[in-house]
């Protein structure tokens, strides 16, 4: 059950994270040049505005996005439907959420 | 003349819904034979109670569609010699449809859905209003041109793995119709139609896999016009018109 409010919300997620996975894939093989040292990354992303502002939409759009595909293959798959299977999409979009900004915080802020 | 006395190993499938089962039997070849010639030979000549369908015999009328060897084909224009498999060939009816008997499925449901998709055209003149001129080199028309030539036929609908997977499915035939409608400058139902093509099982559950596309014997893109009706939809959603 997709409607084309989620539908939409899905595309719109997508198309913000094509640029940050470009960007993101971009890092990694900067960021490897000569090593690759947890001190390394933490000095670039620690305290940095611009680092947090785009791995926190990045986790924010990946939530929404992910949430939502999977919603449909608990559907076509498991025949779930209704209240459950909006609680499910619900669940999942904390879930990740939750794990995402943990692991932004632990980068930028901690 | 070179087929004289050779004979084709035909596995056709008999009974219905909770009762069917492949069936073996010599057909003999003949030259340009079609799939539905080897089923009206058996018909006529072993099994008088087999029961399929078929109307014009020349790939218009859109009733004979059949699974043949594990494919959704209109059986009157599918030459036997260009689908055998080995010395057989094996005819079963249509996917993701109710068989009522042998190879005659109920075809109900399939075209409710056009209904569900409002796919009947909504008049905006009255008889004493003049013919709108419409160029046949406007976006709209070459858009609604091109899904226009349906024959109905379901072989879109029993290729589609959605609609195996997701009963509420409009299916692409029915959206299709929709689309060819929504790019009609002459029909008045168009916010009416977007909103009963983003319903449950509307057009954006479409997974874009073109089983539709590849097999629909008229060679029409059913999975462009979806995508045509996502966009329309989305636009017109954003725009809060639906």
């Amino acid at each position: 059950m997709l409607s084309i409010k989620l539908y939409i919300a899905q595309r719109l997620t997508a198309m913000l994270m094509a640029p940050l996975v470009l960007l993101h894939l971009g890092v990694m093989i900067y960021a490897i040049q000569g090593g690759l040292s947890s001190g390394e990354i933490l000095g670039r992303t620690q305290g940095s505005f611009f680092w947090g502002l785009i791995y926190g939409l990045f986790v924010v759009a990946l939530s929404i996005h992910a949430a939502i595909g999977l919603r449909v293959v608990i559907y076509e798959w498991l025949g779930v439907t209704g209240a459950r299977l909006n609680w499910i999409t619900t669940a999942i979009v904390i879930l990740l959420l939750g794990l995402g900004s943990k692991a932004v915080y632990a980068v930028v802020m901690s | 003349m070179a087929n004289k006395g050779k004979t084709i190993k035909v596995l056709l499938s008999r009974g219905d819904n909770s009762n069917s089962a492949l069936k073996e039997y010599e057909v003999p070849a003949k030259e340009s034979q079609t799939v539905l010639d080897v089923v009206t030979w058996i018909q006529r000549n072993l099994e008088p109670d087999l029961s399929y369908r078929f109307a014009c015999r020349v790939g218009m009328c859109g009733s004979c569609a059949m699974t043949v060897n594990g494919k959704p084909r209109w059986t009157c224009r599918t030459h036997v010699s260009k689908v055998m498999d080995g010395d057989t060939i094996t005819i079963e009816p249509l996917r993701n449809m109710p068989i009522i008997k042998d190879l005659a499925c109920d075809l109900n449901e399939f075209f409710e859905k056009w209904t569900k998709a409002k796919g009947h055209f909504v008049p905006t003149k009255t008889r004493d209003d003049s013919v709108q001129i419409i160029s046949p080199k406007e976006k709209s028309r070459r858009e609604a041109n091109a899904g226009i030539e349906c024959i109905n036929c379901g072989v879109c609908y029993a290729s589609c793995d959605v609609v195996e997977n997701d009963a509420s499915y409009l299916g692409p035939a029915a959206l299709n119709r929709a689309w060819t409608l929504v790019n009609d400058v002459r029909d008045g139902g168009r916010i009416e139609r977007l909103k009963a093509v983003t319903g449950d099982g509307g057009c954006q559950s479409c997974h874009s896999q073109q089983g539709c596309t590849t097999y629909c014997p008229n060679t029409l893109n059913p999975t462009r016009s979806i995508a045509g009706l996502k966009k329309a939809a989305a636009i017109a959603t954003l725009k809060g018109e639906m």
